[in-house]
């Protein structure tokens, strides 16, 4: 999908791609806000339980009032991605429906069961039922969101690392052999643990925005500096917690899927004492020469910082592009086949399968099928190779990767120390608060009156402009992390199993395109309305 | 409200929760239009399940192999 910015290719597979992409990307708007808002009105109904003040019921109401209006706008959107797998994408849904669907049918049944019983409870309940059975209830609404984030992060998981599974050449699906190695896969805990950190990080910084408009406009001011005090050590927590278990994906992804680790840092070439690169030039338009380029121009990198990052090693190797397609050799014996052998086995795989169904169908008997089973269960882990013309079609796209994650590294980073001047200046914490304002004063940074004081309504406004620029950014951070996951694992719908082209439904691209387009009216008038009605929402007040 | 029972309590819960909506009426209102056009619109005219549609109730394995298997690089 080269240049997809400047000349959109019609054909099925990139518009169903570019359709899967949409709807995800959309779909993505509306999920961390709810469950980063969940974990602030459930603090906020915490303290209302602990002090018994009227105030603080006030501010959980006000919270849980934004949170149901997030959370009405994006309830099934997540569906058509199903209604999606079905139609445009019905080879994969065969294929490995039996694996991917049980984690799917569980969000269903389990999760949203949980969430919207427990949602009813929390709207309706206030005085239907005891403080702590409603204070339970809200932190179950969270932890059915969260729970539904499991399994929904369990099967993208299972599509970057595909185990528990065992393919059945008979009903031509992959089967799920060990569930419990499905749902726990350390793949699946990382992931899940990066994207709901990730997405408390919106909910920090939602709730600090809305509250920094408050204190601009001189309005709810209570509420805004306690809410911003409880954002900002969720946020603050948030964000360390995204950069560590960043750093355990990332090492996840080095075992696993070495070529999306390159492509995201525009390795061509690796080795040993590979540093992580911290800025370089990559076209964001057209994909690197990586075949003839020794690296990408320009590039300034920390040294070793990768080979720690995948290996924990300084002196770890981490392969580039061009090792992945070439293969290599590790001193400790540890071998990497050439994209060409993988090709090779994968048709070979591809071939046998033909072969043995057509004995089958013929009536071979099973001892004429065993060495055919045996060959393709030799060559099942290449098999999506099979499929592959060139070698340069297993290179995912490195602009888009390599630049998705400088944004959702840089993002955090400004997140990390964001949060801690909010805290630091929010809380009275011996000798730190007042050193640090005296220190921004000194910088010019916050006014000489408000040096000595503490609390979020004492900070300049462009301070306030600030938080409220973060939201965007928060949210072009998430999305951009989705990019890493999803591009990087370009062109495996499945790693290594089944590329994008094999995936996809025998479909007329204008169906396809005609879709893509209904979609993408339907979702910005919904983004439209779920913006429209917060902000009034927000206007108003929690006096509303 | 009739602590006794659980199922009155739990219907009054609900009849007067919607009632007494004000906002949460609009979004409803919201919920419903978007599964409409989702579910009765999209999904109804646009997103046939393709399997149903080109291999009749058993043979989706054999579409699908011959899918796969034609599809391999040359």
């Amino acid at each position: 999908m080269q240049n997809i910015l400047l000349n959109i290719d019609t054909a099925t597979i990139d518009w169903s791609r570019a359709q899967f992409a949409l709807t995800a990307i959309y779909h993505w708007l509306f999920v961390p806000l709810t469950l980063g808002l969940a974990v602030i009105m459930g603090i906020a109904e915490t303290c209302y339980y602990r002090t018994k003040k009227h105030f603080w019921k006030e501010v959980a109401k006000f919270w849980q009032k934004l949170f149901g209006v997030n959370f009405a706008m994006g309830v099934a959107t997540g569906i058509i991605l199903e209604f999606e797998f079905g139609t445009n994408w019905s080879n994969y849904s065969w294929f490995v429906g039996d694996i991917f669907g049980a984690p799917l049918a569980i969000e269903g049944i389990l999760a949203f069961f949980m969430e919207s019983t427990f949602v009813a409870v929390m709207y309706f309940g206030w005085k239907k039922v005891s403080p702590g059975f409603h204070l339970a209830s809200t932190w179950l609404t969270g932890l059915g969101a969260t729970i539904s984030a499991w399994w929904i992060l369990v099967a993208n998981a299972w599509m970057q690392y595909p185990v528990g599974c065992e393919f059945n050449p008979d009903t031509m699906r992959h089967e799920m052999v060990d569930f419990f190695a499905v749902a726990f896969s350390p793949f699946a805990v990382g992931k899940f643990c990066h994207t709901v950190i990730s997405a408390w990080i919106i909910g920090a910084v939602f709730v600090v925005a809305v509250s920094s408009w408050y204190l601009m406009k001189k309005r709810e001011q209570k509420l805004a500096v306690e809410s911003i005090k409880i954002a900002s050590i969720v946020g603050l927590i948030a964000s360390l917690g995204a950069a560590f278990t960043g750093h355990i994906s990332g090492q996840q992804v080095a075992k696993v899927q070495p070529m999306k680790l390159a492509a995201m840092e525009a390795l061509y070439n690796g080795g040993t004492e590979q540093g992580l690169t911290a800025v370089a030039w990559v076209n964001p338009f057209r994909q690197p020469d990586y075949a003839n380029e020794q690296a990408a121009p320009l590039k300034i990198d920390m040294p070793y910082a990768l080979s720690i990052m995948a290996t924990n090693d300084p002196k770890g190797y981490v392969p580039g592009i061009n090792d992945l397609l070439n293969g290599y050799t590790l001193p400790d014996g540890t071998s990497e086949p050439s994209v060409e052998e993988k090709m090779e086995r994968g048709r070979l795989a591809i071939q046998t399968l033909a072969d043995y169904r057509k004995a089958k169908a013929e009536g071979a008997s099973k001892e004429e099928l065993s060495p055919l089973l045996a060959t393709l269960s030799a060559n099942m882990p290449y098999f999506g190779y099979g499929y592959i013309r060139d070698r340069s079609e297993v290179v995912p796209y490195v602009p888009v990767n390599f630049w998705a994650f400088r944004i959702m590294v840089g993002a955090g980073c400004l997140f990390i120390l964001f949060f801690a001047v909010l805290v630091i200046t929010s809380f009275r914490i011996p000798y730190v608060t007042i050193i640090t304002r005296r220190l921004l004063a000194s910088l010019g940074l916050i006014h000489e009156s408000h040096a000595d004081t503490v609390g979020a309504d004492a900070l300049p406004v462009w301070h306030y402009w600030l938080a409220i620029a973060l939201v965007p950014l928060s949210y072009i951070a998430s999305e951009s992390g989705w990019l890493v996951a999803e591009f990087g694992r370009q062109p495996w719908t499945i790693q290594d199993m089944l590329p994008t082209w094999a995936a996809v439904s025998d479909l007329n691209s204008g169906s396809v395109a005609i879709t893509f387009f209904l979609f993408l009216i339907l979702f910005t008038t919904m983004l439209a309305v779920e913006i429209n009605i917060l902000l009034k929402q927000i206007k108003k007040g929690p006096s509303a | 409200m009739r602590k006794d029972n659980f199922f009155s309590w739990a219907f009054l819960l609900y009849y007067d929760g919607f009632r007494s909506m004000t906002l949460g009426k609009t979004l409803w209102l919201i919920i419903f239009i978007k599964l409409f056009i989702m579910f009765f619109v999209l999904k109804l005219f646009f997103f046939p399940n393709f399997l149903s549609q080109h291999a009749a109730e058993g043979e989706e394995d054999e579409f699908v192999a011959s899918e796969l298997i034609e599809r391999q690089a040359p």
